[in-house]
């Protein structure tokens, strides 16, 4: 078996600087978890520690039911694809692959058949004899997959593979990765800064930040029931809009209206209302009966977007500044996707995600809507999402 | 971590030999230039009683007489003046292989390798006989000739590989904020530049510091001799004692310098000596 | 590598071809000067090796052909000395491989007290070789040196030819070795960190990486650093010159070479020694580029 399991593990390096703080982690023999996070949040730490290309500080991690605090990277049967590949320039494609194995001492005809295999499964066999200066990109990141794959251990370690290939090509290994990992049914750890990726390809998804483990579950899970600001706003894409609201008397007032205050808020005072792009739409395409529910407000549009399959539209509300350093770690984040910028103090610039038949136009009002039943609520000072779903949702937590 | 004392230790050992290296000689000449005259045959590694009668000797008879001060002018100036010359020659033409594209470069960089290697021997005998003929045998320039020409080598390829790693458009960038080339030049390139100037003349400076050869063929007297090639000559207390004491203390007196210029630069010379590779 | 001039159009711009100019009269002065004390000299010493010179003879000088070349190549003299040299050369230039390769992984790798090991490392780099040259000799003198003291021996070390020349390639050894050791560090830290993260995930040992990846590796600063210590041990002059004038047999090349020269101002003969060591040198530059493939595009001039 090949579970692993991270029991308050902790890394504080010399410089007193702690990287991971106390992570609890189960990975399930066979499966695929991905660590997300924004640069600096400590999950490369954590698969380092995994692979024993760090010491541990404290805490105990497990493989297979085994304590393997101390062990070397060799004794732990976990193979690991590197950022930059970390081929070896003077090998083949061949000896490369095959490099493990021959430390091992494995003897010449099982590590060709083995070698073999692989570069079929990945497609590389006619470029067994070549060195890796003069493959493409595509080509050595799928031998340093192989690499892996042929020693067949007993888990995967895999950190940030696919940051080095441009876009086209990345969506394309993404797949690959994917059909190897089920095929191959092996435990894989898999990390990286693009949530996309961790979305699509995970089994389970943990978000870190600042060396804390912040949420583990399924991408659904982490899409719908977020469990605070940072991880709201880090999964999906375009990120989360967040307002000020205030809740008293029942209702719960938010920059572009009213709603009934949703059961389980708790109590009265101030929240951060956040909402999802593609939970507006353009009143005027949204129909009567879905109006009834939700609110619909007026808005000057700042920007339109338009990518044929979506329409983005920005504009912005009043507020006080939303203030919290869960949101401030998530700003560069979404300046990169967004890419709108000069927001003036008191402003929120809010997204929408409208039909492409939407008629908003630049510096023109527009009535939009915005679905309140998926409305998420957090608190302000803690950042900890408040309660269940909002009331009137429909969708199975 | 268990591990991690065991390295420790390791290291720690590994560190001492090396240095025991490089330092046991030196020791042991500091240690013979304080023995009194009568201990300096006592085989003894560290002196049985110091006394500073080796340095006296040195300087005693001022300038004329010393056997030790005239030839430390004469190795002090040549190098310096060697130095300064060769690293203005290099810097143009580091400059102009760093920066500019023409035909030719790779020529010049070969050639300046192949005359690094030449063996000096090849070429001491027609200079011999040629700086009789001109009349600079003996003289400090025909010493600082052949130091510049072996030297250059050294000087350009120090240079080339610090001058390209200045990033060359700030200069561009500086005219376009409203500097003149030449302020450009000076307030922008010249500091970058500067640090790798700087190795390169301490290495040179330790090339002809170091030069024995040409020193011992080409000068026949406290003209210009310098001290490597005066150390040869050193006479004892009289003709039947070695000049062991005195020799040992004009190395000190040599060295104590250069190991503390080292000391120093340490970090320049040895991203000099790696071209730049090794950053310290 | 620099853009090759194969690109440029046949009419050059005015703009390029001002940059030539100023280019080439930047480099003017430099390689006039190099030019000028290396191929003249170099010229200069084929004339006077084919005429027979001895200075202290002036009168009988004349063209002589080969002659020279003959009597040098005939005298056994000549023959012990280029053995010497390369006996020399081959064993220092080993040893110095090995120990060099130990300290410049000292200096890559030590957790601490790398600034200390890279200072004192210099020091033999920085002594005049001839004070060095005086220290050993001081050091294995017979009966006034630490040495014989230490191990409890009355050798005489510079009586004889083996044990001087034991000494002799000690003290070259230690004062090369420090440089050495920096040309290889310069190809160690070329080597990606990574490879060395991977292969530990591959279940090498310390030894097998170093055997698998380091060495592998490094052999082009490996062969560079060969070629230039091998082509400055073929010139050492000034250890021997000190420690026994060449006696007891232990005369290397550059020593007859100054001998015929200089003391019997023989530049008929000197200059033919001259211009074999030269040849010599050339030749084992060849071998190392063409024969093993050494690249001397990033070389580094001798120290």
């Amino acid at each position: 078996m090949a579970e692993i399991v991270l029991d308050q593990v902790t890394k504080v390096f010399d410089d007193g600087y702690e990287a991971v703080k106390q992570m609890d982690l189960e990975i399930a023999d066979g499966e695929f978890m991905i660590l997300v996070g924004p640069s600096g949040c400590g999950k490369s730490t954590a698969l380092r520690m995994i692979a024993g290309l760090e010491d541990i500080s404290s805490g105990e991690l497990r493989i297979g039911g085994e304590e393997v605090n101390d062990r070397s990277p060799k004794d732990r049967d976990i193979a690991m694809v590197f950022q930059n590949y970390a081929l070896y320039p003077h090998m083949t494609v061949r000896e490369n692959m095959g490099f493990a194995l021959s430390l091992a001492g494995v003897d010449k005809e099982e590590i060709n058949r083995k070698v073999e295999d692989a570069a079929r499964t990945l497609d590389l066999t006619q470029h067994l004899d070549r060195r890796p200066a003069n493959l493409s990109g595509g080509q050595r990141q799928r031998v340093a997959m192989g690499r892996a794959i042929v020693r067949e251990p007993k888990a995967f370690l895999m950190d940030e593979p696919l940051s080095n290939l441009d876009a086209k090509l990345r969506v394309q290994m993404r797949t690959e990765v994917a059909r190897l990992q089920s095929d191959l049914e092996t435990t894989t750890v898999y990390v990286t800064h693009d949530q996309t990726e961790a979305m699509t390809l995970g089994d389970r998804v943990a978000v870190m930040r600042a060396g804390v483990l912040q949420q583990v579950g399924a991408p659904a899970e982490l899409y719908d029931q977020p469990r605070n600001l940072f991880v709201a706003g880090f999964i999906g894409s375009p990120a989360m809009n967040f307002m000020p609201g205030e809740i008293s008397g029942g209702k719960l007032r938010i920059p572009i209206g009213e709603v009934e205050a949703p059961q389980g808020a708790g109590r009265e005072g101030k929240v951060i209302a956040g909402i999802r792009p593609e939970n507006f739409e353009d009143a005027e395409i949204v129909g009567d009966l879905t109006q009834e529910r939700g609110i619909t407000f007026e808005a000057e549009i700042d920007l339109v977007e338009s990518l044929g399959s979506d329409l983005y539209a920005y504009f912005h509300v009043e507020s006080e500044g939303i203030q919290s350093d869960q949101l401030a770690d998530l700003v560069g984040e979404r300046l990169d996707e967004t890419g709108a910028a000069g927001m003036r103090e008191g402003e929120e610039q809010i997204v929408a995600r409208l039909e492409p038949t939407s008629k908003v136009r630049r510096r023109e009002k527009a009535q939009l809507w915005a679905d309140t039943a998926k409305l998420h609520l957090f608190d302000p000072e803690s950042g900890e999402r408040l309660g269940e779903k909002t009331a009137a949702s429909a969708e199975a937590g | 971590m268990k591990r991690g004392s065991r390295d420790y230790v390791l290291w720690s050992i590994g560190i001492v030999v090396v240095l025991a290296f490089a330092l046991i000689p030196v020791i042991w000449l500091i240690s013979i230039s304080l023995k009194p005259p009568n201990e300096i045959t006592d085989q003894r590694f560290i002196p049985a009683s110091v006394s500073f009668d080796n340095y006296k000797s040195l300087f005693e008879g001022g300038i004329d007489d010393s056997p030790f001060l005239k030839p430390l002018i004469n190795s002090i100036a040549i190098a310096l003046i060697t130095t300064v010359v060769a690293i203005t020659l290099a810097s143009f033409t580091a400059y102009a292989i760093a920066r500019l594209e023409f035909p030719g470069k790779r020529l010049i960089l070969a050639g300046a390798l192949a005359i690094a290697m030449f063996p000096p021997i090849s070429t001491v005998g027609p200079l011999f006989d040629m700086w009789r003929a001109l009349g600079i045998y003996d003289t400090y320039l025909g010493l600082i000739i052949p130091y510049l020409t072996f030297a250059l080598p050294l000087a350009i390829y120090v240079l080339v590989a610090f001058f390209r790693e200045i990033p060359w458009d700030l200069e561009q960038a500086a005219q376009v904020d409203g500097a003149t080339p030449w302020q450009a030049f000076r307030k922008v390139i010249l500091p970058l530049a500067a640090p790798g100037v700087f190795t390169a003349a301490i290495l040179v400076f330790i090339f002809c510091w170091n030069d024995f050869v040409f020193a011992i063929s080409l000068t026949s007297s406290d003209a210009s001799r310098t001290v490597p090639a005066a150390l040869a000559f050193f006479t004892g207390e009289s003709t039947f004692t070695a000049p062991t004491g005195s020799i040992a203390a004009a190395a000190v007196v040599v060295t104590i310098p250069i190991i503390v210029f080292v000391l120093i630069f340490q970090r320049r010379i040895v991203s000099g000596l790696t071209a730049g590779a090794v950053k310290g | 590598m620099e853009a090759s001039t194969a690109n440029t159009p046949t009419h050059a711009s005015s703009r390029t071809r001002s940059e030539r100019k100023l280019a080439w009269m930047l480099c003017a002065p430099a390689v006039i000067a190099m030019l000028a004390v290396t191929a003249y000299p170099i010229g200069y010493a084929f004339v006077l090796s084919v005429q027979k010179l001895d200075l202290r003879f002036p009168e009988q000088t004349g063209f002589v052909g080969l002659d020279n070349y003959g009597t040098v190549l005939g005298s056994e003299l000549w023959w012990t000395d280029l053995f010497n040299t390369f006996l020399i050369m081959v064993i220092s230039v080993a040893v110095e491989l090995v120990l060099g390769m130990v300290i410049a992984l000292v200096m890559h790798r030590a957790i601490f007290g790398r600034g200390t090991v890279r200072t004192v490392v210099l020091i033999p780099y920085g002594i005049i070789t001839v004070v060095a040259a005086f220290a050993w000799q001081f050091a294995f003198a017979s009966d006034s040196g630490f040495v014989n003291n230490l191990i409890g021996s009355e050798m005489d070390w510079f009586g004889g030819h083996v044990s001087s020349l034991v000494v002799i390639i000690l003290a070259e050894i230690w004062k090369t070795t420090p440089f050495m050791a920096l040309l290889l560090l310069a190809g160690l830290v070329t080597i990606d960190e990574g490879l060395y993260e991977a292969a530990k995930v591959d279940g090498a040992s310390a030894w097998q990486r170093f055997w698998k990846i380091t060495l592998p590796l490094m052999k082009p600063a490996i062969l560079v650093a060969v070629l230039f210590r091998t082509l400055e041990a073929f010139r050492v002059f000034d250890s021997i010159f000190i420690m026994t004038r060449g006696a007891q047999n232990t005369e290397s090349v550059s020593i007859l070479g100054f001998n015929q020269l200089i003391n019997r101002l023989n530049l008929g003969v000197g200059s033919a020694i001259s211009v074999l060591a030269f040849l010599i040198v050339v030749g084992i530059a060849f071998l190392f580029v063409k024969g093993l493939g050494a690249r001397l595009d990033e070389g580094r001039p001798g120290g």
